[in-house]
Parts: structure tokens; C-alpha cells; sequence
């Protein structure tokens, strides 16, 4: 009992990393029905870039306020992480939205190639171990032989990305952008017709999301104390898969399916077998779009003749 | 970047590019500004790099300023100066080029001997030769499922693991000749190819692309897992070589240069797996070819552009798409099964998911079914990242600190994308017809669909 | 008078879309050789009563009867929808029960093709490549299933110098043989539609569903169409089952029409009859000025 317990909080940990990096995913492929493959590694990139800045404020800049220095990294990396996106939006895929559907595909593939070798070349292929903070640990309860904990980190993850979300709901339920991103889920052509940016709607869409996976970066980087050029692929793919689960498109469907996701594998790995953890993930993967390819909360789709 | 402005005047194009300078100047912050290193006791030290910040950021300007330039001129002369370039082959023009490479690859053992020394041969048969051959081979058996048949496939990868480790395994556990093992690794790899592609029929466009990507890394994982039979990373070592006609290539007294009275060098054995694998391609593409021109290839073509009009016409749509499944699965089971007989050892580290992207990668670049794109997107994608391990010369510009190969996958990588944003259709983008009444005309990529499911 | 011999029998058919009834308890027959017409106001579910004759959606219910070589037998119908088979040999022919099978089979074994109201060729593929895809099952035997024709064998070439033969017959008869090596999308709107037909008409159908062929076509390509549909029936003795909004096609080509309206028949019977039902008359006023306006001058005349 105890044992689950401490299962379910690490699930819920892990489960909001997944939830906020598969969102990047749904609302791309929402708005320009497109997978971002490299949104994985954007998030890996995200993970160098607060790992670089966390160092540099303690190091050279000498802060020695743990909670100023998250905030000032938080921050940093969810402005250079977004240009990132940026940037690869304008140059590999606005160039090819509208034409072949496989072209924005491999670009999106390349790019991701690209970026994983980028950092292995600019960074060094080995494991960057972080220094451990925020480890001390509450003690819930304590069982017989087993004792329940919830460390200070957990609580920072499962916080920051409630009040993330909060505050993104907002954004894409009640303000004119989140507006116009419907729209342009909708039908492009007649966003635009009715004076909707598309351009910066979609580009918007990326850095929103890139912005997201750099709150994941850094989270990532804090719960694991280690970042390396290659961790983007399996991060992203099962990210993707919470997008898929949940309902692609669907934002609440891409939380649920991370937070499903990240028990997934938690249970699985400590009551079944951690080798085959990942085959597990894509199991699932493969089952969904397989059997439910609307997901839990996605919409229907009725093939046209 | 954005496409410059109608008019381009000096201070324009330098408040542009100054622009760019500073994207980049962003870009590089903090990832190429400060390299993380570990010290002795395993902390992270940082280590600014401003120079190179620098460096990025002035060649960032002016490569910026040269693509305003060029796209100035361009204007200016009315036309495309880039787009003109692209590869737009007349039928006949194509036919020749095609019989010219098969003759110079029929040839290029002699010429590789001839220019570079018995010594140096090897590395120029088997790191070019057979490397870009196992390639083109894989990329037109993908070219059936992807080009010809529509159906997006991540996880091809698959079906060349499961070709190279029935080899390995059938040859060890149970001493079969490669030439047994050949036919039943492509026999067994296209039933994995009907076993997985049933399940994914109803899919379509990029679900079916991601669910092929799960079940290629599933594959994978399982290889990596299953340490009683497939040794996990570690992989399989010791599989029985290919033979000449059961004559092996060692330096015994039974060995193929003792038999032939030739002093004994491993360039035989070399020179036999490229022509080997030359005509497993050579079959990839005679079979494919012949496919394209019977119902079944129609059929594969005719789904890629409609599957509602298909079945409207008859057409079993299902067994249409298993068939492309285990037909292109089926070469990338002997393209496996050469592999591990050409490496001796195979591991999963061979089998990964970035295996499946550059085929891919190539398919569509090539230009999608064109068997002669194929074969120069693999040659210059494949080619172009093994030449990078030639150039030790440019140490001596950038110091011995440099090492071209790293980056290689780097370079794979913007390749793809640059060759995407220039060529959305590959290099080869017009279709030849199957059929014709009275003058073969090849059909505009503009007209071609690329498929949905 | 001979009984009507009945190719095709739609029998209590109904289709739901959750909550939304699409057609609702139709039933109309099509006689053998008959240009049968099915009209309606938009959204009458004329194309769904299509999709479901064609297999491409499984109707919530109701039977469709498909008979080769003669009239069905009511016991050999009765003795079918028993058997829990989709298919029967009579003693005339053949017995198919549609919403039983799925899409390719009608096409390959009952014998009934189709066009789309949206024209779905292959457009990447040559005129000619669309005209022998449509042949695919003849040429699949004739190649024994690939492994013959892999190999060259005569056979297939010769079965292959059939198909183009057959579908050079039709591009003579559509003047579009000079354009039989350009790619089908790169045909004029109406010779793309026209195009279609003959695609089907290339699987050797019994009975042919043209869904609005006419739309889109300005009245010289109009007036070429109805002699090409009428020539079908008349030539090769295939039916038509025809939905169409241009009533001058419709009243001049057709055999019978029925009236849907609310996925509801309310009229059924010659183009005469039709027209003057006073239920019909009401239908297409209430609802599509344009349509009435035609409904009356085809009146007035």
C-alpha cells in the first residue's frame, strides 16, 4: 500500500514533465495538423540551457538564492528555448506548409537530427550531472517497512506545471490569440479571410509550446540531475504518445495523457520489469492510434466519401 | 528566413542581415557560448567560448547578406537562378543515365584498385562502395511502401534487424550456409512485414508513420532485452561469412586464394561482397520495376493517389497494401541478412530509429518512386556524410583539435531540411508512367499525390 | 406485360449517423437496362442511399438486392437472407446481398461502380494508367496473382494488350485519345468527369451510380453528357442509377425517378408523373428557389 502510494506520487511527477512537453505536440498538430519531431529535442536543448544558466548564476554571477536563481532560469530558458522555436518554424517548416505533406515530415525529422547533434557537437556526448537541490524530502507516512516521501523537488514540479497551465488555459480559452489559434484549427483560409494572422498565430503556437518545454527542461534536469544531447527522442516520443492518448488536438487530453503516461511507466516499472519500461510506452502508442485514434477526449472524425 | 523584401537596398539588406546576426546571437546563448566540461571529480566546470559566438554570428551575417545578394540578382535577371538547377531528366536522359551508373558500378572495383592501390581499394569498395549500395538497396525496397504504395513507414529499420539477426542466429545456432540464410531471412522479415502492417490499415498519414516508428523501437527494444537469445548490447559475434560458391574467403589452404593460386588478401573478399550486394540492389530495382508495370504496382500507385476511388473500382485494398508491406520488407530482410554477413557481428545499435529516418530521409529526397532519385539521394547523402571522414586535411586548417566526423549526423540533419525548403518533391520529382499509348511523357510531380495513409 | 426484371431491389433501408436518421425506410427498385434517376433537395441523403449501395457505410438497416443475369426469384431472395451468406447462384445468375458485402466486392463480384461527386481520379497517374486500373481484377488473374506476370509470361501481355484495347475504345469514343498519356489532373473539369465514368464503366459493370455528373458542366458539356449516359444503357446494356440536380438531364435520360426528401421517399415513377406530384412540386419549393425555377420551366414547356 505504501509502496503504491509512493508509486502514484512519482507517476504524477513524471506525468507533468510528459504533460507539459506533449502539449507543444497537440497544439501543433492541432493548428497545422503536423508531429513536431523535434519538439523532443527542443526540450532536450531546453535542459542544456538551464543547466548552463543554473551553473553560470551560482559560478559567475555568484546568486546564492536557490529560488532567485530557478526564477531567473525559469525565465531565461523559456525566452531563448522559444527563439529556438521560432527561428526553426520560419526556417524549416513555414517554407513547406501548403506543399507536400511529407516535406514539413522529414524537415521536421532533419531538424531534429540537426538539433541532437548540434548540442552533442557544442556540449560533449557525456551524462552532465547536476548538482542535487531540492532533494530533502516530507515524509507522508510511514508504513511498516516502507516509508512514504514526497520530495521538495516533487512538489516544485507538480506546482510550477499546475500554475503553468493555469495560466496557459487562460491564454488559449479567453484572449484573442487562443481565439485566433481556433480559428486557425478551424479552417486557415478563412482565418485568414477573416483578418487573422496566420503566420504569427502559428508561430506563436510554436513558441508557446517551445516556452512549455523549456518549464519540462528544466524540471527534467532538477528531477533526473543529469542531461544528455540524446535524451530528447524518448522523452518526445512518449510525449507524443500522451498527446495521442489523450485526444491530439485536445489540450486537457494532452495533461490526462501525460499524467497517465508518467504512472504507466512508473507502475510498470516497479511491479512488472524496468528493461521493457519503454516497450510499454509504445505499446501503448501503437494500441491507441491503433484502436482509439481520437484518443479520450479527442473528436471524432467521419471519413468523407 | 523570410523571403526579402520587392525591392532590396543597401541599408535594407544590412539592417537585415544585422538582424539575422542577432537571431543568432540569441541561438547561441548560452549553448555555444559556455561549454560544460567535468572536471576530475566529475563537476561541471564552465568554459566561456565568446570567439566562437563571434564567429557564428559574422558567418550568420554573411551568409545573409550573400543569400540577398544572390536573390537580388535573381530578381533583377528575371528568373530562377537556384530553381533552374533542379533535376528534371527527359525519360530518355534518365534510361542512359541509369545504364551509365551500372556499368561504372559494375566497373568501380577496377577503377577504385586502379587509382588507389590494392591498400587503399579496400576502404574505397567498402566504406563507399557497399555502405552506399546497402543504402540504395534499402531506400528502394522503402521506395514500394513509401513512394510507390503511399503508406508512410518509420520503422523500417525493422525488417532490416529482423533480416540481419536471422542470419546471425539461423548461421550460429544452427550452421547455415549465408545462402540459406539469405532467402529466409527475406522470407521471414516479409512476414513481419504482413504481421505488422496488419494491424495498421485503417491508419493513416502521419499516425501510420509514428505507429511504424513504435513498433521499429519495440523491435528494437526487445532485441536489446532478450539477452538469452539475442546477447542485448553486446550483439552477436562470430556469423558465418558468405562463401564463393562454398569456397570461404580465408587464408586456408581451402580458402578462395589458395584455390585460385593467388597469395591471399582480404580484397577479395571485398571486391565479392560488393558485386554481392550490386546484385541484390540491381534485383531490388529489376523486381520493382517490374512490379510498377503488373496490377499489383498500378494498384500500390493507384492507393497512393485515392484509396476510396480504389476500392470504387475493385480493388482489394487490403491485400493491395499488405502486399507493399511484405514485398519492401522482404529487401530490407536481405539487405540485413548481407549486413551480418558482411559485419560478422551485429548489435542493436545498428537497428535505431535514426537507421529508419535516413532511409526515409532518402526516399524522399530522391524524389518519391523514382528508383534513379533513390539511388542519387542515397549516393549524396550517404556519400557526402562517409566523405567527411577524408578530410583530415582540414585539421591542419582548424587545428588537430577538429574532427570532421562529428559532424556528420549534424550536417545529415540540415541537409535534410535544406534540401526539403529548396526541393519539396525530392530531386526527382516527376513520375514516369507505367503504361503508354503512343509517347512516354513523365507526369509533373505537381499532379502526383503523395498518399494518406 | 412481362415482369419487371429488377436489377437492383433497395428494401426498407435506413441509416443513422448517431441521432441523425440520414435515410429512413427507403425502399425503390431499378429496373434492369433502366436509367433510374434518385432527386432531391440538398442534404435529402441521396448520396448516403449511394454509400450504402456501394458498401462504403453499412446501413443500420434494410436490404439491397443485387441480381446478375435475370429477375430474382422472391424464394431465392427469401433463401439468401436466410443463409446468412452475402452471395447465391440462381438458376438465371447471380444473387448478391450489398449491405452484406464490403466496398470492393460490390464492384469486383456484384458488379456495380460508381463515380464520386467530387471527382476522384488518380490524378498523378496517365488517362490511360486510370483506364487499366479500373481493370485491375481481370489482369490481377491474368498475371496469376503477379507471380506470372513477374516472370513474362505471354499470357499477361496479351491480357494487358486487352485492357489498353478496351480502354482506348473508350477514349476514342470520349475524343480523348490524343490525351491518353497526359496525367488525369491535368484534364479540363469536364473532361475529367467524363473520364470517371468511363473508368468505371471499364470494371464492366452491371449497374453504374453516377453521382452528379453533371454538376459543374456548362449546358453544350451537359447536353454531351446525357447522349454519353443514354449510349451507356443503350449500347452495353449496363443501368444507371443517376443522382443529378439538373433536371433537364434528369427528365430527359430517365427511365423512373424517385424523389427523397428528409432521407424520405415521397415520389416515385416516371419523369411525367413525377413532375406534376404535387408533393414533389412543394418539396423543391420549400426549399431550393433555383431548383423550382427549373421544376417550372420544365413544366411551362
Amino acid at each position: 500500500m505504501e509502496y503504491l502510494l509512493q508509486q502514484l506520487i512519482n507517476g504524477i511527477t513524471l506525468g507533468s514533465i510528459y504533460g507539459l512537453i506533449a502539449i507543444g505536440y497537440t497544439m501543433v498538430f492541432g493548428i497545422i495538423g503536423m508531429v513536431n519531431f523535434a519538439h523532443g529535442d527542443v526540450f532536450m536543448l531546453s535542459s542544456f540551457i538551464a543547466l548552463i544558466f543554473l551553473l553560470a548564476l551560482s559560478q559567475i554571477a555568484g546568486i546564492t538564492s536557490l529560488a532567485l536563481s530557478l526564477f531567473i532560469v525559469l525565465l531565461l530558458g523559456m525566452v531563448l528555448t522559444s527563439l529556438w522555436a521560432w527561428v526553426i518554424e520560419r526556417t524549416a517548416y513555414r517554407p513547406l506548409r501548403g506543399s507536400f505533406r511529407l516535406a514539413p515530415l522529414i524537415s521536421a525529422i532533419g531538424m531534429s537530427i540537426f538539433l541532437s547533434n548540434f548540442v552533442q557537437v557544442a556540449q560533449g556526448p557525456r551524462n552532465k550531472p547536476v548538482p542535487s537541490i531540492l532533494a530533502d524530502v516530507i515524509t507522508i507516512r510511514q508504513g511498516e517497512n516502507y516509508t512514504v516521501a514526497v520530495s521538495y523537488k516533487q512538489i516544485l514540479i507538480v506546482v510550477v506545471t499546475a500554475v503553468l497551465l493555469a495560466a496557459f488555459w487562460y491564454v488559449v480559452q479567453k484572449t484573442p490569440l487562443g481565439r485566433a489559434q481556433r480559428a486557425c484549427e478551424q479552417d486557415r483560409k478563412m482565418a485568414a479571410l477573416l483578418g487573422v494572422d496566420v503566420d504569427r498565430t502559428i508561430s506563436l503556437t510554436f513558441v508557446i509550446g517551445a516556452a512549455l518545454a523549456a518549464v519540462a527542461g528544466l524540471m527534467f534536469m532538477i528531477y533526473y540531475g543529469v542531461v544528455n544531447f540524446s535524451d530528447g527522442f524518448t522523452p518526445g516520443v512518449k510525449a507524443f504518445t500522451a498527446a495521442v492518448l489523450g485526444g491530439i488536438g485536445s489540450l486537457p487530453g494532452a495533461v490526462l495523457g501525460g499524467l497517465l503516461i508518467g504512472l504507466i511507466e512508473t507502475l510498470w516499472s516497479a511491479y512488472f520489469t524496468i528493461d521493457y519500461k519503454d516497450v510499454a510506452t509504445f505499446l501503448i502508442l501503437a494500441v491507441a492510434l491503433i484502436f482509439m485514434p481520437t484518443g479520450l477526449l479527442g473528436k471524432p472524425e467521419v471519413e468523407k466519401v | 528566413m523570410s523571403a526579402p523584401a520587392s525591392t532590396l537596398t543597401i541599408p535594407g539588406a544590412v539592417r537585415d542581415a544585422l538582424k539575422v546576426g542577432l537571431i543568432t546571437l540569441g541561438l547561441s546563448i548560452p549553448i555555444l557560448a559556455v561549454r560544460t566540461d567535468q572536471n576530475l571529480s566529475n563537476q561541471i566546470v564552465l568554459l566561456p567560448r565568446w570567439g566562437l559566438v563571434a564567429s557564428a554570428v559574422g558567418i550568420a551575417i554573411a551568409v545573409r547578406l550573400a543569400y540577398l545578394l544572390l536573390a537580388a540578382v535573381r530578381q533583377a535577371r528575371g528568373g530562377a537562378l537556384i530553381g533552374s538547377l533542379g533535376v528534371r531528366l527527359p525519360a530518355q536522359a534518365g534510361t542512359m543515365f541509369a545504364r551509365a551508373a551500372v556499368v561504372f558500378l559494375f566497373l568501380y572495383p577496377v577503377i577504385a584498385l586502379s587509382l588507389a592501390g590494392t591498400g587503399g581499394a579496400v576502404k574505397w569498395i567498402d566504406n563507399f562502395g557497399i555502405q552506399i549500395l546497402i543504402f540504395i538497396m534499402l531506400g528502394w525496397g522503402l521506395n514500394i511502401v513509401v513512394g510507390l504504395a503511399g503508406l508512410l513507414d518509420l520503422g523500417y529499420v525493422a525488417f532490416y534487424a529482423v533480416g540481419a539477426y536471422t542470419t546471425a542466429l539461423l548461421g550460429k545456432t544452427f550452421g547455415l550456409s549465408f545462402w540459406l540464410c539469405l532467402p529466409l531471412a527475406g522470407i521471414l522479415a516479409a512476414f513481419w512485414g504482413i504481421i505488422l502492417g496488419f494491424p495498421v490499415l485503417r491508419l493513416r498519414g502521419d499516425y501510420l508513420a509514428i505507429v511504424t516508428l513504435a513498433f521499429g523501437e519495440i523491435i528494437r527494444l526487445v532485441l536489446i532485452n532478450w539477452v538469452p537469445v539475442t546477447n542485448g548490447y553486446a550483439g552477436i559475434t562470430g556469423i558465418p561469412r558468405p562463401s564463393f560458391f562454398g569456397v570461404p574467403f580465408n587464408a586456408s589452404d581451402q580458402g578462395f586464394s589458395a584455390v585460385f593460386g593467388l597469395p591471399f588478401s582480404p580484397l577479395y573478399r571485398t571486391v565479392f561482397l560488393f558485386y554481392l550486394i550490386l546484385l541484390l540492389a540491381l534485383l531490388t530495382n529489376w523486381v520493382t520495376l517490374r512490379l510498377r508495370r503488373l496490377p499489383v504496382g498500378r494498384a500500390w500507385e493507384a492507393l497512393r493517389e485515392d484509396e476510396i476511388a480504389c476500392r470504387a473500382l475493385g480493388i482489394n485494398t487490403t491485400s493491395t497494401k499488405l502486399t507493399a508491406f511484405a514485398i519492401g520488407a522482404g529487401f530490407g530482410g536481405f539487405a540485413g541478412s548481407f549486413f551480418a554477413a558482411r559485419q560478422g557481428f551485429i548489435s542493436p545499435e545498428s537497428f535505431t530509429f535514426m537507421e529508419s529516418a535516413v532511409i526515409l530521409a532518402i526516399v524522399v529526397l530522391g524524389g518519391m518512386g523514382s528508383q534513379v532519385g533513390v539511388a542519387i539521394a542515397a549516393v549524396l547523402m550517404i556519400g557526402g556524410t562517409e566523405i567527411l571522414r577524408e578530410l583530415d586535411w582540414m585539421k591542419e586548417i582548424f587545428g588537430s583539435g577538429f574532427d570532421p566526423t562529428q559532424y556528420r549526423m549534424l550536417l545529415f540533419g540540415l541537409a535534410m531540411v535544406l534540401i526539403m525548403v529548396w526541393r519539396p518533391r525530392g530531386l526527382v520529382s516527376t513520375r514516369e508512367p507505367s503504361i503508354f499509348l503512343s509517347e512516354r511523357r513523365a507526369v509533373s510531380g505537381a499532379h502526383v499525390r503523395e498518399g494518406h495513409g | 406485360m412481362a415482369p419487371r426484371d429488377v436489377v437492383l431491389e433497395v428494401e426498407h433501408l435506413s441509416m443513422r449517423f448517431g441521432g441523425l436518421v440520414a435515410v429512413n425506410d427507403l425502399s425503390f427498385s431499378a429496373a434492369r437496362g433502366d436509367i433510374t434517376a434518385l432527386i432531391g433537395p440538398n442534404g435529402a441523403g441521396k448520396t448516403t442511399v449511394f454509400n450504402c449501395i456501394t458498401g462504403f457505410y453499412k446501413p443500420t438497416s434494410g436490404r439491397i438486392t443485387m441480381s446478375l443475369g435475370g429477375p430474382a426469384e422472391p424464394n431465392d431472395v427469401a433463401a439468401l437472407t436466410a443463409s446468412g451468406n452475402r452471395a447465391m447462384r440462381t438458376a438465371r445468375g447471380q444473387l448478391f446481398l450489398l449491405e452484406r458485402m464490403p466496398d470492393y466486392e460490390i464492384t469486383a463480384r456484384a458488379k456495380v461502380a460508381r463515380t464520386f461527386q467530387n471527382i476522384r481520379l488518380f490524378p498523378g497517374m496517365t488517362v490511360l494508367e486510370n483506364l487499366i486500373v479500373a481493370q485491375h481484377n481481370a489482369l490481377m488473374i491474368a498475371s496469376g496473382y503477379t507471380v506470372k506476370g513477374l516472370f513474362g509470361f505471354g499470357s499477361y501481355q496479351r491480357a494487358e494488350a486487352d485492357a489498353v484495347a478496351l480502354a482506348r475504345s473508350w477514349l476514342d469514343r470520349l475524343g480523348l485519345t490524343a490525351r491518353a498519356d497526359d496525367a488525369a489532373g491535368a484534364l479540363a473539369y469536364g473532361d475529367q468527369r467524363r473520364l470517371e465514368i468511363a473508368r468505371a464503366m471499364c470494371t464492366g459493370p452491371e449497374l453504374l451510380c453516377l453521382d452528379e455528373p453533371a454538376a459543374g458542366l456548362n449546358p453544350r458539356e451537359s447536353s454531351e453528357l446525357k447522349d454519353f449516359i443514354r449510349s451507356i444503357a443503350r449500347d452495353h446494356g449496363t443501368s444507371v442509377l443517376l443522382i443529378e440536380h439538373d433536371m433537364s438531364v434528369v427528365m430527359e435520360i430517365s427511365d423512373k425517378v424517385v424523389v427523397l426528401e428528409y432521407g424520405i421517399k415521397i415520389a416515385d415513377g416516371s419523369p411525367e408523373a413525377v413532375r406534376n406530384d404535387p408533393k414533389v412540386i412543394a418539396a423543391y419549393l420549400g426549399v431550393e428557389d433555383d431548383a423550382v425555377a427549373e421544376a417550372e420551366a420544365e413544366i411551362a414547356q
